[in-house]
């Protein structure tokens, strides 16, 4: 049996002059969580509605769950599951009326349909709110329901398109999380799409990065930080209360460093190559007299990945992935880690 | 994918369509409004003969004997006892002009200062009517009704003369006068009123248009809220989802049709004549035959909006041409050819037939007929334009 979910070939879709997916290639494997990421308008959402049948490629085509996305839209619709950006479902039923409308919609016989929603309410913790109207629910309570909403007919695989967009912070790991147990306990094969690099970076197994209308990388998110982290230098942001002129000279002077920004009065913000980078930073600023009470340290991300390859920012507010260290009088010190 | 898959699958988007509607407390308010604003505003603002209530007529008696006079002192008795006019004492032509432009008068009637003499040297009495052009509904009206009343008069003063001079009994004379009298009969028993015109017409229009305008909004609304990918990405035929919306709209329209025959017959007096399973029968086919019309302009919408536009576009033409508020008859030859181009218009008539004149389905044949091929024609042109329409 073939352990490949979905196989694109030359996926292709124009809408009139532009080019919103171009010759794209991949394949999914079988219970993976499978990541694309890219800015708005790199063509996600495109390659998703072509893999849900929601519209047809121009030129090429994909199969998936072994059916093609042409020829057998009807067969590829049994075996899967959507969570779409904009949520499916209507404000003035009930939670319980939408699941069971869309389950009746996708075949579900009778008895098994009110087993499974209750099931499936019970897995986001909705159970209560049952017989309340979506229009009275907040953003985060919708977007629980618009997800078990795709998981009615125990999809083989599912799409996500940016599932956790316009979500608070607690509704996005809460998603997140159940994205994952979907993948671990159901075996469910999840596509998504994110222009939010941590979250691709967390759930996904592989990610391609699309950018206007072509896969430009693919790979496990480590590999792809390898590309970056040969190249890349340690990123150091580190807030010294005492700073002085003569510690940023002093700094300056290091071998190794790449440049030092004092970005506010006590704000230093440095890029530097080499392992021992940061033990040298560190040294030079307590020689100095400098008292640290902060740093954190910048790991390449997939932001720079995307930077990397495609030679552009994606999005100014996407941070890349943060590691903070709580600084104590006695030097630097990881909170989980002690030495003996 | 069956049959019976897709009628079960549209089954229950018809149920979440109604659904959705029945909770939309606003919606409903104005489904039961809707029909009532438009049997009041149809049936009231539309001028009939019963809308010359007290008419303010401005009379200027010009003729220098007495005959004008009497005259006058019969039209103000006629226009007290039938209710229909107030006769106002005015000093001519320009007086009753002025009366008129100033909005005190609906319009005028002179009699020449020759009048009298006239009538003694054997000659015609000319009474002249005055007429406001600006409302040529009113003024048709006026002149249709003076116009009787004085010949009315005129036989009356004949015959009186006739049986005077000849010394008959005044039955003899008025028929040696008026030889000919026309006695109205209709075909089933009753007076009509123009509520019974319009009522059929109303129903079906409100019927039809519920699907031609629900369907493309319907499916343009979800297309927009991204609702109707959840459908799409469910295993059902597209069919289904035509099919269902236009089950939730012909009920809404239903509704609403029977609302309006409800109204029409406990407020307005409306009577129907024919069968009421033939009624229902006909709304539906009238929907059969309107639904294929919904599924071409959803299928080039690409918006709510865009779908509301052209809905507009093609809605009002229809409304005023099919025959519901005025007799196809009564337009000119031209727009007649348009009129029976337009679904509507069978259903319409066919609608008049059953409940004015208490038409048997033998009757309007051609009407059930016309609106079947309508219907199927239509369909056969929208089905694989919204199969085509879905796929892009």
């Amino acid at each position: 049996m073939d352990d490949r979910a979905i196989v694109t070939e030359n996926l292709t879709k124009k809408f009139k002059d532009l080019v919103a997916v171009d010759h794209v290639n991949f394949d999914v494997k079988k219970g993976e969580i499978f990541g694309l990421l890219g800015p708005n308008g790199a063509g996600k959402t495109t390659v998703i509605r072509m893999l849900c049948t929601l519209t047809y490629p121009t030129e090429g085509t994909a199969s998936v769950a072994g059916y093609d996305i042409v020829k057998e839209d009807g067969k590829v619709r049994e075996h899967i599951g959507l969570v779409s950006e904009k949520m499916i479902m209507y404000d003035r039923l009930t939670a319980y009326e939408n699941l069971k409308f869309f389950g009746k919609l996708c075949n579900v016989p009778k008895g098994t349909l009110e087993k499974r929603i209750d099931e499936l309410l019970r897995l986001v913790h909705m159970e209560k709110w049952a017989k309340s109207q979506i229009g009275t629910f907040s953003t985060g309570m919708k977007q629980r329901i618009n997800v078990i909403r795709a998981l009615l007919n125990v999809p083989e695989i599912l799409f996500m398109d940016e599932p956790t967009l316009g979500l608070d912070p607690q509704s996005t790991s809460e998603i997140r999380e159940f994205i994952k147990k979907l993948n671990v306990e159901d075996k469910a094969t999840i596509v998504l799409t994110t222009h939010q690099m941590i979250e691709a970076d967390m759930l996904c197994d592989r990610v391609g990065i699309i950018d206007r209308g072509k896969i430009v990388a693919l790979d496990t998110p480590l590999n792809l930080k390898k590309i970056v982290a040969g190249a890349e230098k340690t990123s150091v942001d580190m807030n010294v209360p005492n700073l002085t002129n003569e510690m940023v000279g002093t700094l300056k002077g290091l071998p190794g460093i790449v440049s030092v920004v004092r970005e506010k009065e006590t704000h230093l913000l440095i890029r530097a190559r080499g392992e021992d980078a940061f033990d040298k930073i560190i040294d030079s600023i307590r020689q100095s007299g400098g008292k640290i009470a902060s740093i954190k340290s910048q790991e390449p991300s997939l932001e720079d990945v995307f930077l990397h390859i495609t030679g552009k920012e994606m999005r100014a507010e996407v941070r890349s992935k943060v590691k903070t260290y709580e600084v104590g009088k006695h030097g630097p010190m990881q909170p989980k880690s002690r030495v003996r | 994918m069956g049959v019976g898959d897709t009628l079960r699958h549209s089954f229950w988007i018809a149920w979440k369509d109604l659904l959705d509607l029945w909770r939309n407390r606003m919606a409903v308010v104005m489904l039961v409004l809707m029909p009532l604003f438009m049997m009041v505003m149809v049936g009231f603002i539309f001028p009939t003969q019963g809308s010359l209530d007290y008419a303010p007529i401005g009379v200027a008696n010009d003729d220098e004997g007495t005959v004008g006079d009497a005259f006058v002192q019969q039209l103000t008795l006629f226009g007290d006892q039938t209710g229909m006019m107030d006769i106002e004492d005015r000093a001519g032509f320009e007086d009753i002009k002025a009366g008129i432009l100033e909005g005190e008068l609906f319009g005028g009637i002179i009699i020449p200062s020759n009048f009298s003499s006239n009538l003694e040297s054997g000659t015609q009495g000319i009474i002249e009517i005055v007429s406001d052009q600006s409302n040529p509904q009113i003024s048709l009206m006026l002149q249709g009704v003076l116009t009787s009343v004085i010949e009315e008069m005129g036989t009356l003063n004949a015959t009186f003369v006739v049986s005077d001079r000849f010394e008959v009994p005044l039955d003899e004379a008025q028929a040696i006068v008026k030889p000919y009298t026309v006695q109205t009969r209709g075909i089933v028993p009753g007076e009509t009123s123009y509520f019974d015109f319009i009522a059929p017409g109303i129903m079906a229009m409100t019927v039809m248009m519920s699907v031609m305008t629900g369907l493309p909004h319907a499916i343009s609304h979800e297309k927009e809220f991204g609702t109707l990918d959840g459908m799409m990405v469910s295993p059902i035929n597209r069919l289904a989802i035509i099919l269902g919306k236009t089950i939730a709209q012909t009920s809404r329209g239903l509704i609403q049709g029977l609302l309006i025959l409800v109204l029409a017959i406990a407020i307005f007096g409306v009577t129907i004549q024919g069968s009421i399973l033939l009624l229902l029968f006909l709304l539906v086919l009238g929907v059969f035959s309107f639904v294929g019309l919904g599924i071409v302009i959803t299928s080039f919408a690409k918006d709510e909006q865009t779908a509301t536009m052209v809905m507009m576009t093609l809605m009002f033409p229809m409304m005023f041409l099919s025959g519901v508020f005025f007799p196809i008859q009564q337009m000119p030859e031209f727009m007649q050819y348009i009129a029976w181009a337009l679904p509507l218009t069978y259903a319409t008539s066919a609608l008049r037939k059953v409940m004015v004149l208490g038409a048997d389905i033998q009757s309007i044949s051609t009407e059930i007929i016309v609106l079947i091929i309508f219907g199927a024609v239509l369909l056969a042109i929208a089905v694989p334009m919204f199969k085509s329409a879905m796929k892009r």
